[in-house]
Order: C-alpha cells, then sequence, then structure tokens
C-alpha cells in the first residue's frame, strides 16, 4: 500500500468531535464526510481530493468510538499519518480499513501542499517535495492484514457472521 | 521483571505467561456491553451467530427516551436483536435504564480480573473495578460478540499512589482535572490508581477518576482492589472472583504521588482538558448560560447529593439553567427517597431521566451559539454540547451547582459549611 499525494495538515489534539460531529449522527455513512472539520476548519471537506494525504498532530482522533475514521475515508483521504494516533480511533481505523501510519517527527516534516509518499507497510514517509523521509512504527502484521481484508464488516461478511448489507 | 495489574490481565486472558509494553494481544472478552448509538441505521449490522449471549448486556443510554425518530427505529431494532438472542442482561427504557458505565457498576457487571468492552470511549469507567475495560469501535463490538475475542496493544502503564483525604468541597473530578492539568494525555499508556488515600475515596468517586481516564486517552484505567470494592461487588453479583494486585517489582513507566489533602477546586478552560486546567479563582465571574451535572463521570448519588447540599436553601440565578442528569434510573430513584430529587427541583434544577443527554450534545439541554455552560460531565471539546462557538467550562459538580446559583463561575467552597 503505496500512496502519493499532496498533503493537509492538522494541529494536535484533533477529536472525533471535530471529524464526526453530533449533528451529522444520523446522516447516511456517505453524508457525513460534509462535516469532517465543520467547527475547526469549515468548507475543508469541500476542497479535498480523492487520493490527499492527511498529516495529524499528537493523539490525532482523541474523544469518542464513533466511526469517525469511516468519515476521512469516505471524504477520499487516502491516509492519516500522524507522530501517534489515539488507541480507540487507531482501532477504527483498522475497524474501516482506513491506512494509516504513526511516524514521529512527521507533523514537523511538512508544509500543507507538500507531496508525500507514504509507504504504509513499511511504514515510511517521504516528502517528495522537500527530499527528506522519515519511518515511523510499521503496523503489527495482524492488525495490517485486517486492513488489507477490507475491515471487520467484510471479514464478518465472508464468514457468514453477519447479514451482508450494501454501503 | 514483574507486571502491572493490567498487563497481569493482559497475560491471563492472551493465555501467555507474560506480556509487556509494545505487544500485540488477542485476550478473551467476558462482557461485551451494546448500547442504543450502535444499532442506528447506516452503523448496525445484523449478527447472525453470537459466541455467547450470556456474555452481552445491552443498554440504551444515548438518546434515551427516543429523542428522534431515528433513535427511536435505533431502540426497535435493538429490541429485535435482544429478542432473537434472548439476552437477559437487557436495559430498555424504564425501571432498569441508564448509562451504560453506570449500570455496570449498579449491577456489578464487571469482575476483578476481567475484559469489558464497548462502543463507548468511557468504557474505561469499569476499571474502578480492578478490571480492564476500554472503549473500542462498533465494528470491535460485533466481533467480539461473534468471536468472544478481541485484540489489544499493550501500553507502559503510569500509576498514580493517591495519599491523604479530600479537602471539603474538593472531589474526585478536581483530582483528575489536576493530573490532565499536570500531565497532559497518557496516550498509548495505562493509568494504574492505587495506594493509601483509595480507602478515603467512595465507589462512585474512583469511578469518576476511572471514567475519565477516557479523556487522558489512556488505554486502560484501573484500581487495586480492597475491601470496599470487593463488598459493592458481592453486594451486586454473586459470581466468584479473584482481585488482581501488581506485580512488587512490576515495571512502571512513572509513579506519581498525589496527595489529596492538597487539591483544590479546579476549572478545566473550553475545548480541552489537556493542559487546561486553573484554579477556580481563576474563572471566578465568568457569566454562565447554562450549568450540567450528570454522564457516566458525574451522575452518581455521590454527585447529586453534593450538588444539593450546595442548593440547600438557596437559588439558581435567573439567568442560568441548571440541568441534572443522573447515571441510571437506580440513581434516580434513590436520590428521590433521599429527597434530592426535591431540594434539586426546588432550588430551580431541572432534573431529566437518565441519559448521555447534554453531555454528548444529544438532546435535554443543547447549547445555542456563544453560549457558555459550566458542565460537571465527561468532555469539552469545541461544539460537543451544541454550536461549536459555545463555550464549555468542565469542573466538579460542587462547583458547577455554585455557579448556577451565583450566574458566574464560582467556588464551592463558599456555599459548603
Amino acid at each position: 500500500m503505496i500512496f502519493k499525494a499532496r498533503v493537509w495538515k492538522v494541529g494536535d489534539n484533533i477529536n472525533t468531535d471535530l471529524i464526526l460531529p453530533a449533528v451529522a449522527f444520523y446522516l447516511a455513512p456517505e453524508e457525513q464526510p460534509r462535516y469532517v472539520f465543520h467547527a475547526n476548519r469549515p468548507g475543508w471537506a469541500d476542497e479535498v481530493k480523492p487520493g490527499d494525504i492527511l498529516i495529524g498532530g499528537k493523539n490525532f482522533g482523541m474523544g469518542s468510538s464513533r466511526p469517525a475514521a469511516r468519515s476521512l475515508k469516505n471524504l477520499g483521504i487516502a491516509c492519516l499519518v500522524a507522530p501517534y494516533i489515539n488507541g480507540l480511533f487507531f482501532r477504527n481505523c483498522v475497524n474501516f480499513a482506513f491506512p494509516a501510519v504513526e511516524c514521529p517527527g512527521v507533523d514537523e516534516a511538512f508544509e500543507e501542499g507538500d507531496i508525500a509518499e507514504v509507504d504504509v507497510e513499511r511504514a515510511t514517509v517521504r516528502n517528495v517535495t522537500r527530499g527528506t523521509a522519515l519511518t515511523g512504527k510499521p503496523m503489527p502484521p495482524k492488525l495490517l492484514a485486517l486492513v488489507k481484508a477490507g475491515g471487520i464488516y467484510p471479514l464478518l461478511e465472508k464468514e457468514g457472521l453477519i447479514a451482508p448489507q450494501s454501503g | 521483571m514483574g507486571m502491572t495489574i493490567a498487563e497481569k490481565i493482559l497475560a491471563k486472558k492472551s493465555g501467555q505467561a507474560k506480556v509487556a509494553p509494545g505487544d500485540l494481544v488477542t485476550v478473551e472478552v467476558d462482557t461485551v456491553v451494546m448500547i442504543d448509538n450502535s444499532f442506528t441505521a447506516g452503523r448496525w449490522r445484523e449478527i447472525l451467530k453470537l459466541k455467547d449471549p450470556g456474555r452481552l448486556v445491552v443498554v440504551f443510554d444515548h438518546r434515551v427516551p427516543a429523542s428522534t425518530t431515528d433513535s427511536a427505529e435505533a431502540h426497535q431494532t435493538g429490541r429485535r436483536f435482544v429478542e432473537k438472542f434472548g439476552i437477559k442482561r437487557f436495559h430498555d427504557v424504564g425501571f432498569h435504564q441508564g448509562i451504560s458505565h453506570q449500570l455496570v457498576a449498579d449491577h456489578g457487571y464487571a469482575l476483578p480480573g476481567s475484559v469489558l468492552v464497548c462502543s463507548d470511549s468511557h468504557t474505561c469507567s469499569a476499571g474502578v473495578f480492578n478490571c480492564i475495560a476500554r472503549g473500542v469501535g462498533e465494528p470491535d463490538v460485533l466481533y467480539a460478540a461473534i468471536k468472544g475475542e478481541t485484540w489489544f496493544r499493550v501500553g507502559e502503564t503510569v500509576r498514580y499512589e493517591l495519599n491523604g483525604k479530600l479537602p471539603r468541597a474538593v472531589t474526585a473530578k478536581d483530582a483528575f482535572l489536576q493530573i490532565s492539568g499536570e500531565h497532559g494525555d497518557h496516550a498509548t499508556q495505562n493509568v494504574e490508581f492505587g495506594g493509601p488515600g483509595i480507602a478515603s475515596l467512595s465507589i462512585p468517586a474512583r469511578k469518576t477518576l476511572t471514567t475519565m481516564g477516557a479523556e487522558l486517552s489512556a488505554e486502560f484505567a484501573t484500581f487495586e482492589a480492597d475491601e470496599a470494592m470487593e463488598e459493592w461487588i458481592r453486594a451486586r453479583n454473586p459470581q466468584p472472583f479473584e482481585c488482581v494486585r501488581p506485580d512488587r517489582d512490576a515495571r512502571y513507566a512513572e509513579v506519581r504521588t498525589i496527595d489529596l489533602s492538597r487539591l483544590e477546586p479546579l476549572v478545566a478552560f473550553p475545548d480541552s482538558v489537556i493542559r487546561n486546567s486553573k484554579p477556580v479563582a481563576d474563572a471566578a465571574g465568568i457569566r454562565i448560560d447554562q450549568a450540567f451535572i450528570g454522564s457516566c463521570a458525574n451522575g452518581t448519588l455521590d454527585d447529586l447529593a453534593l450538588a444539593a447540599a450546595v442548593l440547600k436553601g438557596k437559588q439558581v440565578a435567573p439567568t442560568v439553567r441548571l440541568i441534572v442528569t443522573p447515571g441510571s434510573q437506580l440513581i434516580y430513584r434513590e436520590a428521590a427517597r433521599a429527597g434530592i430529587i426535591a431540594a434539586l427541583a426546588e432550588a430551580g434544577a431541572v432534573v431529566t431521566p437518565a441519559t448521555c443527554g447534554a453531555c454528548g450534545g444529544g438532546h435535554l439541554g443543547i447549547l445555542g451559539p456563544n453560549e457558555t455552560c459550566i458542565t460537571a460531565s465527561t468532555r469539552n471539546f469545541k461544539g460537543r454540547m451544541g454550536d461549536p462557538s459555545a463555550q464549555i467550562y468542565m469542573a466538579s459538580p460542587a462547583t458547577v451547582a455554585a455557579s448556577a446559583i451565583r450566574g458566574t463561575i464560582a467556588d464551592p467552597r463558599e456555599f459548603l459549611n
């Protein structure tokens, strides 16, 4: 899993309520991404192009268990890289097969608009614009396999443990 | 090298002699708690097989009674699920309902040494019972319900050694605000509470600390066991259990000592509790529109009784809405029998049924644009309780009640003699 694209940058402690606010709770999953960063960066969701990479700050995704990682994925973000990712948010990245890399120093290594090349399996992050590179913490193989398999729901569906469902 | 409480439980439940920080483990899950949010259209996936319906607890708490047709439909889906698998531990709207984490305490659902998961971040609350409990994603909950297991990354542990006794009008919430203010987040780490000071804290007070572990981004927040905790569980659950003590040579990332007797009322300023706490005097005089006491952190009988003591013989300022939400209907009834509900209502508080309610910005107390709220609940993120322009200060139930009387943020020590 290698992604190369321009990056967006956000600060430290970005929380789940900013990614998936309560007002969007009962909307269909495909409508929820419109509300990403509605409170802290209005209009941003419209500027994102499919394939863009998000560089987060420390403890990215702190807060609730809501499926906020799915909103970033559905918005078209190819992958998330942050110095460290909140434990609960990280679980939901795995659950919804949203590639996420923990890489200390990445928040300092990029300016918004730079081009990044991220190898999720090796946890290497290259700033193509500036010619610098960093290596983070590779995802444990078991979790990486889950991401590659499309997350938990497809896995349970395949085993006949949950009913198939569109969307 | 020995292990901390969380490490010992993770080792035992993953069938290993030892685990260490950095490991990824697959563990058996003893209790899976499912909440109404999970049954929402667009989020729910129909389960065809369950590992063991006896390990499940189903609770409606976030939107109770149903606040919209969407939440009403989620409740219907939940009821069908409960019926289909014959789930006994079901907490529908009515006598047995409450916030899931409060119900775990009310019913002794979390036994020492066990593993509990739920798709709500404040699930760490149950760690007060010497177990490991974690908020996970909704897909994780389904997986655990179906397969009976889940994965955890083993983090290092920070131990808080508590000494002394809290002064008058200072609560476990202030102890939390001291920790979050001074030490910031504990992401990727476990938090372990112990020391002679825990004996002076009631179980509900300890539960405030473990519940707020979510706000530290901790993996697990766990208390050492003592006689009071064992009695609490035995009075509610006949199942046998074995307490888990940390090894003498357990390795901690850090051991920090807190002298409870030196703490004072604190207030976290808007948008975060991380390194954002100040003495109440620094916030005194800030005008408020709403005051809230409730949630899985501060909806206990202790919290309601403390608020009533502050409000006794006083009135909520005419410019303030004071909303009080008991953590469970059981607490509501106990508070009613003790005259606490009447005292709160006489003072001008609005007492709601048990629900997550205003804490999550779901219903029963949404903030409007540019309003200011002081809350004794779990979280003060921007936009958390309503409009993103609202300002949310976080404090103890005593400080919130005192502020409701004055109409501006106030020191509870002026009201409690």
